[in-house]
């Protein structure tokens, strides 16, 4: 899966898994203060993460995530090194 | 101090007999049974098979999905009749109105969030805790309905929910009403919300012995006080009524429904699901709300009976109506809308609650329908079949719970 794959599976998950507006979501868009994703919705995108893309995110690893583009690089940094 | 008087003054609910005040009360005065089939879940394997099912309930009609997947369908329920009931007062408040800090919350639920539980157990079993979604425990929590009321309505005053299985938002009802009068308060949401026709409680109900299994005729399942009744049909949704102290409500020039004007409970102390046998705690219950409304027997016009269509309790109900009434029982109109609504268990009180205002303020007594062959035990009058008009000035509304839990609340017209 390549980064613009992982882009879009993002926005995906984004709507499908937490109830977000597309049109709001962009790579800069900041998770808690633009999407007003507080910290079960955090959990939640974690845990459509990990089962989406078969990936394993620690906590700590989380905590550092502000936007959707910090999502994506991480998810991408995993799958593909 | 003058005691304060409290008022009902908007009216909300959900059903299966309709998604508004005005389409419920159509309903239920046109006789028209809300039970079929059961299809929201499978009960294939579950001897009770049919509910007073609401079909079709789009939630993203009243909010959007991202607010809706955080709320069980009894919270969904709750709010939609909260959203109501508010509208229907012409109350609203702003985030930082002073008024809402006067502005409070009673919810009465008799399961909280089983639908979320079972999924979420589902989850647990199948995949482990660490697929548990995050917000599964606020779901589930039977207080839930009451904190988002507060939460999206603005309702910052006194806020607790009461979980006294089918007696609970006549609980929830009466006890906000003393919310009020303690000066705590001046508005408050009272009602109750419930969506338990899961698999779950109706299982857990039927293996009770509690549901009726007349499932090839699901409309004529609702029976209370016909001689044939085999068991209650359950059924889902919501109802809140805003509660007002008089003189605040005038004020603001409100519609007034009703005044609450009793409010009497007690313990069977006796048995986790059957009554008391000859029914003298909900006797007593009922007189405590008589007295707390200073009636004496020959002063109330119209019982909405608990009248579930159990053989149990349709029995000693009518025992303890003529053990409070003594020889005016017999000049009493008494119905029981359960008939129609089925079951709402914890959300009972609230729409049975709204039937008594509506009752007082149309001069008609909804009738008992399915009523077709007289039970020797119950041999009072109870509104068979058709509504009637006759003029009601006073009602009395009963609820109990498993547990042994007696409710009676009683309601008074308003002349102004």
């Amino acid at each position: 899966m390549d980064k613009s794959e992982i882009q879009s599976k993002m926005t995906e998950l984004l709507v499908e898994e937490l109830g977000l507006d597309e049109d709001k979501i962009t790579m800069e868009s900041r998770f808690e203060e633009d999407l007003e994703v507080d910290s079960l919705g955090v959990v939640e995108l974690l845990m459509a993460l990990e089962d989406n893309f078969g990936v394993q995110i620690p906590d700590e690893e989380a905590e550092q995530l502000t936007t959707v583009g910090e999502a994506v690089d991480l998810v991408d940094s995993k799958i593909n090194g | 101090m003058e005691e304060r008087r409290v008022v009902a003054t908007g009216l909300g609910t959900i059903s299966a007999l309709g998604a508004d005040v005005d389409t419920f009360w159509s309903n239920i005065l046109a006789g028209t049974s809300g039970v079929s089939r059961i299809e929201k879940v499978d009960v294939s394997d579950i001897p009770a098979r049919i509910a007073a099912e609401i079909k079709d309930f789009d939630v993203e009609q009243y909010m959007p999905k991202r607010q809706a997947r955080r709320m069980d369908t009894s919270s969904q329920y709750f709010w939609v009749a909260t959203q109501q009931a508010l509208d229907d007062a012409g109350i609203s408040y702003e985030e930082d109105d002073p008024e809402a800090l006067r502005a409070g919350v009673l919810a009465g639920t008799g399961i909280g969030g089983v639908e979320t539980f079972e999924a979420q157990f589902d989850i647990l079993r199948e995949r482990g805790p660490g697929r548990m979604a995050p917000t599964g425990i606020a779901m589930i929590i039977s207080n839930m309905a009451g904190g988002l009321a507060s939460i999206d309505f603005n309702l910052y005053g006194p806020n607790s929910t009461v979980v006294t299985a089918c007696a609970a938002s006549a609980n929830a009802i009466g006890d906000a009403a003393e919310v009020i009068k303690r000066g705590a308060a001046d508005v408050m949401v009272a009602g109750g919300g419930e969506a338990s026709i899961t698999r779950f409680a109706v299982g857990g109900f039927a293996q009770a012995r509690a549901l009726s299994t007349r499932n090839d005729d699901p409309a004529g399942a609702s029976r209370p006080f016909d001689a044939t009744r085999d068991g209650f049909v359950m059924g889902e949704g919501a109802a809140v009524m805003i509660l007002e102290e008089y003189e605040h409500a005038k004020a603001r020039g409100a519609r007034i429904y009703g005044e609450l004007i009793g409010y009497g409970m007690s313990a069977d102390g006796y048995h986790i699901t059957l009554p008391r046998p000859g029914g003298s705690g909900a006797a007593r219950a009922m007189s405590a709300a008589l007295d707390d409304a200073g009636l004496a027997p020959q002063d109330l016009d119209y019982i909405n009976a608990h009248g579930t269509s159990t053989p149990a309790n349709d029995a000693t109900e009518t025992a303890a109506i003529k053990t409070t009434f003594g020889d005016a029982a017999g000049d009493l109109a008494i119905s029981s809308t359960k008939s129609m609504t089925g079951h709402l268990l914890g959300a009972a009180g609230a729409i049975e609650g709204l039937a008594s205002l509506l009752a007082i303020r149309d001069g008609v007594v909804p009738p008992t329908i399915n009523y077709e062959t007289p039970d020797p035990e119950c041999d009072l009058d109870y509104v068979p079949n058709e509504a009637r008009q006759m003029p009601v000035r006073t009602v009395m509304s009963n609820s109990f719970g498993f547990g042994g839990h007696n409710v009676s609340l009683v309601f008074g017209s308003v002349d102004d």
